[in-house]
């Protein structure tokens, strides 16, 4: 975002002073424009419903909502659910599956899309670039019920391949779905599977806009190919990695919530519950649901996110020069 | 897209970068094979006889072929209607939300707008805080919309990445000095839109129209939790009960000769099942993959 405001403020004073040399007061500019805004009213409108309400809902997290009431009626509470949460035994439990989880898959899956874009790069025969493009970014067309319906079946501890694999080394067949200590690797690495290539998109955009002019100067210069990659290649995409990895770990709390659930079962339900699932739980999956209580722990959930990215985004622009704001 | 940007080398090759090339090739290679082999294994096993999955016999190539698995799919009713209802879903989801991306982004894209730094504000916060599930399914509830069609339909209808990226895909190409002369001729706003952006914006809202598209056809949660009427159901979500809870009713299989060879049909299904969920994005998307990645990069590069 910020490249473009940059751009965008030093091409834009011209047209700002000329739109008010013409002598237009606010007022008049803004009903010269009346049609933009009836335009943006429309999306407005669906904001205000489905991103703004939901916002203001979250004051059930302070009161003891019941559906008689409505979310005005209700009890306030005060910080009574919150405080339930971080006392009760599931709170670092939640706390550190979620967390676990997130690292393991940013360590382990952010730095593979990355690797990937600069060996496309460098590949010269284009029938090879663009086929193995067009097969790595074909999981990520493939919905997640049907990524872990095909994890089912590969692992499957009777007739998935996986077991087989493992029986061919003596090992006995292993319900690796069932089981808390894989559940992670099952989940990261499947998610590296279905997300890597198309990821890799983003870098290899990066990728393109490097002047051929700095490869060649580089060559002259006798560098080698890992030297260009490291001087030259690398540099171009540092703005792009910061970013992502900012909003990657403002989501630190959020992880692929949709996939965890799918995957989550009775037996590995030590690893994989996190705090959304849980939410979920309390909300949807239980005899009574406790909205206010699921609502304060998401709540919790979000403002810890927004805090984490708040952080990670002032760091970036401390010490690796590019930031979200 | 085409990766080969560097220019050709005007130097011999050294001994130690041709090392790196050809690890280069190989590794993208293996990797390649390895993000397809699930996918040729699922597709061989849905073709195989059933017996030679169920002992391990398929590791490529399908074992004792048999169509039975995929006749015993189209049987299944709910998941025809689930079919229809994705694709309810998919095409009334991908307009709706596309007609009001382009509303959210063309007034957004537009220089001296009074508000529009304002406005985006308000887009661009929703990406980072949001009321949660509860608050919004209590919304959802309070409109009215519980158990409809539109519940599915109408809480996706904007996503704020999207009009980032249309929003910058108008920066880009649709110049100022367009809308003066247009100015000069005695267009409006609106005039200019439907006249000259729209026509211009084709790329941009094939993009938009197939990212939401793909993003109903995927989804299930949503479906989930406003849902009980099973009429209603998208694919999705009967997928779920078959492949990963393990729910096959058998007397949704109507064929008796059948249903002695359940257990292994019942296996069998999940694979067939698989493929014929995956074919449709995969049909469509080499014919996109062009826009896709121009829109992604378009809102990579900018956004």
């Amino acid at each position: 975002m910020t490249t473009e405001t940059l751009v965008r403020r030093s091409a834009n004073p011209a047209r700002k002073t000329q739109a008010k040399q013409q002598g237009l007061g606010l007022g008049a500019r803004m009903r010269r424009h009346w049609q933009l805004y009836a335009m943006l009213a429309i999306p407005l409108v669906w904001l205000a419903i489905f991103a703004y309400w939901p916002m203001y809902g979250v004051v059930i997290a302070f009161k003891d909502y019941n559906v008689v009431d409505g979310i005005l009626g209700s009890r306030w509470v005060g910080l009574k659910h919150f405080e339930r949460f971080v006392e009760s035994y599931q709170f670092w439990r939640l706390i550190r599956n979620t967390v676990v989880l997130h690292v393991y898959e940013l360590v382990a899956t952010f730095p593979l899309p990355i690797i990937l874009a600069l060996g496309l790069n460098m590949v010269r025969r284009r029938w090879y670039s663009r086929s193995v493009q067009l097969i790595t970014y074909a999981p990520h067309f493939i919905s997640t019920v049907v990524v872990v319906g095909l994890i089912v079946v590969l692992v499957d501890p009777n007739t998935g391949v996986a077991n087989q694999l493992l029986g061919l080394f003596g090992l006995g067949p292993v319900d690796l779905l069932g089981n808390p200590g894989s559940f992670r690797h099952l989940y990261v690495w499947s998610g590296a599977w279905q997300t890597m290539g198309f990821s890799a998109i983003i870098y290899l955009a990066a990728l393109t806009s490097v002047s051929p002019e700095l490869h060649e100067a580089a060559i002259v210069d006798g560098a080698s190919r890992l030297r260009r990659i490291w001087h030259v290649d690398l540099p171009a995409i540092r703005p792009v990695a910061v970013i992502l990895l900012i909003l990657n770990i403002g989501s630190i709390l959020s992880v692929g919530f949709e996939k965890v659930l799918l995957m989550q079962n009775s037996l590995n339900l030590e690893a994989s519950e996190v705090i959304d699932t849980y939410v979920y739980k309390l909300g949807f999956a239980s005899q009574v649901p406790q909205f206010s209580y699921a609502t304060a722990i998401g709540l919790f959930r979000s403002v810890v996110g927004l805090v984490l990215l708040v952080l990670a985004n002032t760091f970036a622009r401390k010490f690796a020069k590019s930031s979200l704001w | 897209m085409t990766t080969t940007t560097q220019a050709p080398a005007p130097v011999r090759e050294t001994r130690s970068d041709r090392i790196v090339m050809i690890c280069n090739y190989a590794a993208l290679g293996l990797f390649t094979l390895a993000v397809l082999y699930p996918l040729v294994y699922v597709f061989s096993a849905s073709l195989s006889d059933p017996k030679n999955v169920a002992s391990g016999k398929v590791w490529l190539w399908p074992v004792g072929f048999s169509l039975d698995a995929f006749k015993a799919v189209f049987d299944y009713g709910s998941i025809v209607s689930g079919f229809s209802n994705s694709l309810i879903y998919a095409i009334g989801g991908a307009l709706l939300a596309t007609v009001l991306t382009l509303f959210a982004a063309y007034p957004l894209s537009r220089q001296g707008l009074p508000g529009k730094g304002l406005i985006m504000a308000l887009f661009v916060f929703t990406m980072m805080f949001s009321g949660g599930l509860i608050p919004t399914y209590l919304v959802v509830d309070r409109v009215g919309l519980l158990n409809t069609r539109w519940a599915i339909i109408l809480p996706a209808a904007l996503a704020v990445w999207n009009v980032i990226i249309t929003r910058t895909y108008f920066q880009v190409t649709i110049p100022e000095e367009l809308l003066e002369a247009a100015r000069v001729d005695g267009c409006s706003d609106f005039g200019f839109f439907w006249r000259v952006v729209l026509p211009l914006s084709k790329p941009i809202v094939a993009v938009n129209m197939l990212f939401y598209a793909v993003a109903q056809w995927n989804s299930w949660f949503s479906a989930l939790i406003y849902l009980t009427n099973e009429h209603l159901f998208p694919l999705q979500l009967v997928l779920r009960q078959i492949l990963i809870q393990h729910n096959v009713d058998p007397s949704q299989i109507r064929d008796t000769s059948e249903l002695i060879r359940l257990k292994e049909l019942q296996e069998q299904l999940k694979f067939s099942l698989i493929v014929i969920a995956t074919i449709p994005p995969l049909l469509i998307y080499p014919f996109v993959q062009k826009h896709f990645v121009k829109g992604a990069m378009i809102g990579s590069l900018k956004g």
